[in-house]
């Protein structure tokens, strides 16, 4: 799982409402190179909420991405290196989501998070 | 050369995991079929709602690329082992997506409204008793409730509140599942529709079909609206102006 996907994520239990971001456990990460696409990340950036993945590439170990930013930012080469780097090349292999609002685990096993709900949850 | 859509012998099985079948091909040919429009469209994400073997998000990862438009794919499906097989497909190919076993599109609902600008489903359709759906196992492949159409009446909306404004959505129905009434459905939420594929056998005819947002239809949608919920003074006008002799008092 990635970054983006996870900064995509909720937790979707009944009646929570403050169910974003998903806090990661990390078991096993790894990083895998994926090509480098300007279009891509200057859509993406808006719409990416920023804390939570500046939060989540530091758990993964990537100190790199500024705390703030700025539109000019989107100009510098440099930074969408590194927020491509932390949106797309880190992944989550094996660990869990973790609901901040009610702790629930969701397992992340060979990169695929499980999402689904038990009936009481719904 | 590499292929363009996913090759069967690389495709992951699983004897709980849906396999690729005629519906499966009908939507990668509407795909294809489309390909030239898909690209042109420049879509950023794209979302695969029930990837069962992986077959139908590979082929899409396939003929757009992961390099050139900078794709990203997404993949849901409510049976664990379709999610594992889908990844060892995806691998096969040299494609990547990233999967998430889930009910539909459950988590993703709130942050990504608005965001995927391709949604391809090939749903449960197959009309069976009620109790049939939402069982585990490969039985939630098929199994489609009242005319095939639980599912695909739960899809709906969602797909509706992901789609970006210039979304489109591929999806797959049979002529059981009333696709005319599918489509009038999608355009009361301001969606146009056209089959793109069709296929018959003897007992049944496949459709797949392509909805997109059109600003016209929202306009009249809105309209239609408007007019069921009170008359406004010119309509009632124009009514009485078709009518001169009547009198509705």
């Amino acid at each position: 799982m990635r970054l983006l996907t996870h900064n995509m994520l909720s937790s979707n239990i009944k009646g929570v409402t403050n169910g974003f971001p998903l806090r990661l456990e990390i078991e096993k990460a790894v990083e895998k190179q994926v090509d480098f696409n300007v279009d891509f990340l200057k859509n993406m950036f808006v719409k990416i909420e920023w804390k939570a993945l500046v939060d989540a590439s530091r758990a993964m170990g990537y100190v790199d991405l500024p705390d703030q930013t700025e539109p000019s930012m989107l100009d510098s080469d440099e930074f969408l290196k590194k927020f491509h780097h932390a949106l797309l090349e880190l992944h989550l292999e094996e660990g869990a989501l973790i609901c901040p609002e009610t702790d629930r685990r969701f397992p992340v096993n060979k990169g695929i998070p499980n999402m689904l709900l038990h009936e009481d949850e719904v | 050369m590499s292929s363009r859509i996913a090759q069967i012998r690389l495709v992951s099985s699983h004897p709980e995991v849906y396999e690729p079948c005629d519906d499966s091909f009908a939507l990668v040919d509407a795909l294809l079929a489309d390909r030239t429009n898909l690209l042109e469209h420049h879509p950023k994400l794209c979302m695969e709602v029930g990837c069962g073997s992986g077959y139908v998000i590979t082929s899409l990862a396939l003929m757009l690329g992961q390099n050139a438009l900078g794709v990203q794919y997404l993949a849901t499906d409510i049976n664990p082992h379709s999610v594992r097989v889908t990844s060892e497909t995806l691998e096969a190919h040299g494609v990547h997506a990233d999967l998430i076993c889930t009910d539909i599109a459950s988590g993703l609902e709130k942050r990504m409204a608005r965001l995927v600008d391709v949604m391809v489903v090939n749903p449960p359709y197959v009309p069976t008793p009620e109790d049939e759906v939402g069982r585990q196992g490969i039985a939630s492949s098929w199994a489609g409730g009242e005319n095939g159409r639980t599912v695909i009446d739960k899809i709906l909306p969602i797909a509706d509140n992901l789609l970006s404004d210039k979304g489109w959505l591929y999806m797959v129905t049979l002529t059981a599942n009333n696709p005319s009434q599918i489509c009038l459905q999608m355009r009361e939420r301001g969606y146009a529709a056209r089959i793109v594929v069709q296929r018959s056998t003897e007992e049944e005819s496949l459709h797949v079909i392509k909805f997109w947002r059109d600003a016209d239809i929202q306009v009249e949608e809105k309209e239609t609206v408007l007019m069921n919920k009170t008359v406004p003074a010119r309509a009632m006008e124009y009514l009485l102006s078709q009518y001169p002799q009547a009198s509705l008092w």
